[in-house]
């Protein structure tokens, strides 16, 4: 890593500027000596667990929401995957204070069953509503994903929420710029999930707080805009709030013809502004994080922190193996939480579910992509395939990949967050083991006392015909 | 918001890295539609283990949480800050914290401070050898105390303002409305609309 902090500074007037210093430049509604800076939100994602604590301050001080046009809601993390309504009380009047809150403000929100609903970081993208160069926030983490188009997308918390119902502003300091170059190509059978992965074991769970992350190089350029989303998605386990990749030729052909993309001459304006989104040559990031992206296999992570992954090739690292002392104590209670012996060959993990979906992991391609390995095969653990949207899952059925996960003995389910947090009924009991394409193996995550291990699609879909963490190439 | 000018208090040391919110509140809290009763779930999964520090009586009371590098990474969940508080602690003391929970907490008037490792495992020993040690966290001189000693910290001028006024940050910034309305009115015509 080579920190460039104070060159940057003395060279700021003439230097050019970074995709993130421009986007977040056009969107300072009010600058002050002293303040942080006031940003107009683009785009504003709502869904039911982060919201109503919001909705009632907007009450309790008369106010209304000022741009209902640029808001939308959905129905996400508590809604069950299979028919039916929902059975827990609790999660069921959370999901009605939603529509309550919708109703009274005058918000669009796809509730259950919607044609539209699904997991909030899926259906922006979806509709053509995340395009670059946008400014978007949601109560929600993963709000990152959406900056696989180029825009600046972070998430907040619920004060934040109601102060962005309230004035489609924040208020906040510009972070730091970090690039992660990433250059050669990605050896075949090697995915994006395993990209991130690798990034976040090597600068850390903490290595990208108080920046703004660009992802650029060869390996990036040649993802498709699914890959660059969960790239993006995965930024915050780094620390980053907010992960970004200039737009190109990908990005716009993802978005022509979209429900929300501009159309006719506008569609070409825009383009042409896109196009200007772009770091200038001579622009100077305060970090660089340099990786080779052809030296990387596939990745899985062993304990309870993203950070804490190692290649599917290695063993159980033992916690001597970290000079650190933090990193050494963290490693032996993870392992003591995992179940794990340390110098166990990561191949021999025995798993009782796989799951493929969430905002990491559960769009098409993803969804082709274990359907590609489970064809003609049949799973040994429980495996629930869930799409991240209603409209994934419509795609998915023409394509007949319901069917091929179906023959193969896996569990074929409705749009929703499922068991990437354990909210809805889909959870692992305690001292179970998951292979998840999720994105966090906390403690506890996906049901108490449950044990995940992150990985990609493709190796998910291995896993649930061996039982053990396999990669495809071992199939 | 609660202002924030000066507290002192005893202090609970949490001696883990990498405290997730996840940890901090669990999911299933996360259903309530209200804002109080989120101190029961506060390290709801820790806090059945007889041992976990917090359940050791000598710490009852306490108010700052000393607690290990990158405390409260991972989801925006602001439950975590409501748990934080509504347990009792005013202030979190840690070598790092996430970005969204610390953005989070000085939204609530949860006071955030960044201590180097070393002071943080220092002040973690002191209030191990004695609970009832009283850690003062002086927002104004911008200063953490123990004893004789004493430990600067940085906060940017505008948080602490806010802190120390208990200010609204919706209330200031719709001061601003103009501002926000011209800006309005200069957005690019095909900007997508959800409508
Ligand atoms: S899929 Fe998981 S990470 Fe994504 S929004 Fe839902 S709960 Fe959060």
């Amino acid at each position: 890593m080579i920190t460039r902090g104070k060159r940057r500074k003395e060279a700021l007037k003439t230097m050019g500027r970074t995709l993130a210093e421009k986007v977040w430049e056009q969107h300072v509604v009010r600058r002050a000596e002293g303040e942080p800076d006031l940003l107009f939100i683009d785009l504003h994602l709502i869904h039911e667990v982060t919201s109503p604590q919001a909705f009632d301050g907007l009450r309790l001080a008369d106010r209304k929401v000022r741009r209902p046009d640029l808001t939308i809601a959905t129905e996400d993390h508590n809604v069950p995957t299979v028919l039916g309504p929902i059975s827990d009380p609790v999660s069921r009047a959370q999901v009605e204070t939603l529509r309550k809150n919708a109703a009274e403000f005058g918000l669009r929100l796809h509730p259950m069953g919607d044609a539209g609903q699904g997991v909030v970081h899926i259906i922006g993208p979806q509709f053509g509503l995340t395009q670059p160069g946008m400014t978007i926030v949601c109560g929600d983490s993963h709000t990152s994903t959406h900056g696989a188009f180029g825009g600046i997308a972070f998430g907040i918390g619920t004060s934040e929420v109601e102060h962005v119902l309230a004035t489609q502003t924040l208020p906040a300091y510009r972070p730091k710029t970090m690039a992660i170059e990433v250059s050669g190509a990605l050896p075949y059978g090697v995915t994006a999930k395993d990209l991130i992965l690798a990034i976040i074991a090597k600068i850390g769970t903490g290595g990208g707080q108080g920046y703004i992350v660009e992802y650029r190089g060869e390996a990036i350029r040649n993802l498709s805009m699914e890959g660059r989303m969960t790239v993006c998605n995965m930024s915050i386990e780094a620390g980053a709030r907010a992960g970004m990749i200039a737009p190109d030729e990908t990005t716009f052909a993802y978005l022509k013809g979209r429900p929300h993309a501009p159309e006719g001459p506008a569609w070409d304006e825009a383009v042409a502004y896109w196009r200007t989104l772009r770091t200038d040559e001579d622009a100077v990031f305060d970090q660089v994080v340099e990786i080779d992206a052809s030296t990387l296999t596939p990745f899985v992570t062993w304990g309870t922190n993203p950070g804490q992954g190692a290649p599917l090739a290695a063993s159980v690292p033992a916690p001597e193996e970290f000079a650190d002392p933090v990193e050494r104590s963290a490693a032996e209670r993870a392992l003591e939480y995992m179940g794990l012996t340390a110098g166990t060959p990561l191949r021999d993990v025995e798993v009782d579910t796989v799951f493929v979906g969430s905002c990491t992991n559960g769009r098409l391609e993803d969804l082709r992509a274990a359907a590609d390995i489970l064809r003609g095969r049949t799973v040994k653990t429980r495996t629930l395939i869930v799409p991240g949207s209603m409209l994934v899952k419509l795609e998915a059925e023409r394509e007949g990949l319901d069917e091929v996960f179906r023959a193969a003995g896996a569990e074929w389910r409705e749009a929703g967050c499922s068991m990437c947090l354990g909210m809805n009924p889909d959870t692992l009991a305690p001292g179970e083991r998951s292979a998840s394409t999720s994105n966090r193996n906390f403690e506890g995550r996906q049901g108490k006392g449950g044990r995940t291990h992150l990985v990609s699609p493709q190796v998910a879909a291995a896993t649930a015909v061996t039982g053990k963490l396999t990669a495809p190439a071992d199939l | 918001m609660e202002a924030f000018t000066t507290h002192t208090g005893t202090a609970v040391p949490l001696r883990r890295s990498n405290v997730d919110t996840d940890q901090i509140i669990p999911a299933v809290w996360l259903k309530q539609v209200s804002r109080t009763g989120f101190e029961k779930g506060l390290f709801a999964a820790w806090r059945e283990d007889p041992a976990f520090v917090l359940n050791n009586p000598v710490y009852q009371g306490a108010s700052v949480l000393l607690a290990g590098p990158d405390f409260g990474t991972g989801s925006s969940r602001e439950h975590a800050v409501w748990a934080l508080q509504q347990y009792g602690f005013r202030v979190v003391i840690a070598a790092r914290f996430g970005d969204i929970f610390r953005n989070n907490s000085t939204k609530m008037g949860l006071l955030p401070v960044v201590l180097d490792a070393k002071v943080v495992e220092e002040l973690q020993a002191a209030a191990e050898a004695d609970p009832t040690a009283e850690i003062t966290v002086d927002l104004v001189e911008r200063q953490v105390r123990l004893g004789e000693s004493a430990w600067s910290f940085e906060i940017d001028d505008y948080t602490r303002w806010r802190l120390l006024e208990g200010l609204d940050d919706i209330g200031l910034t719709l001061r601003h409305a103009d501002d926000i309305a011209t800006y309005e009115n200069g957005r690019q015509p095909w900007l997508p609309t959800t409508v």
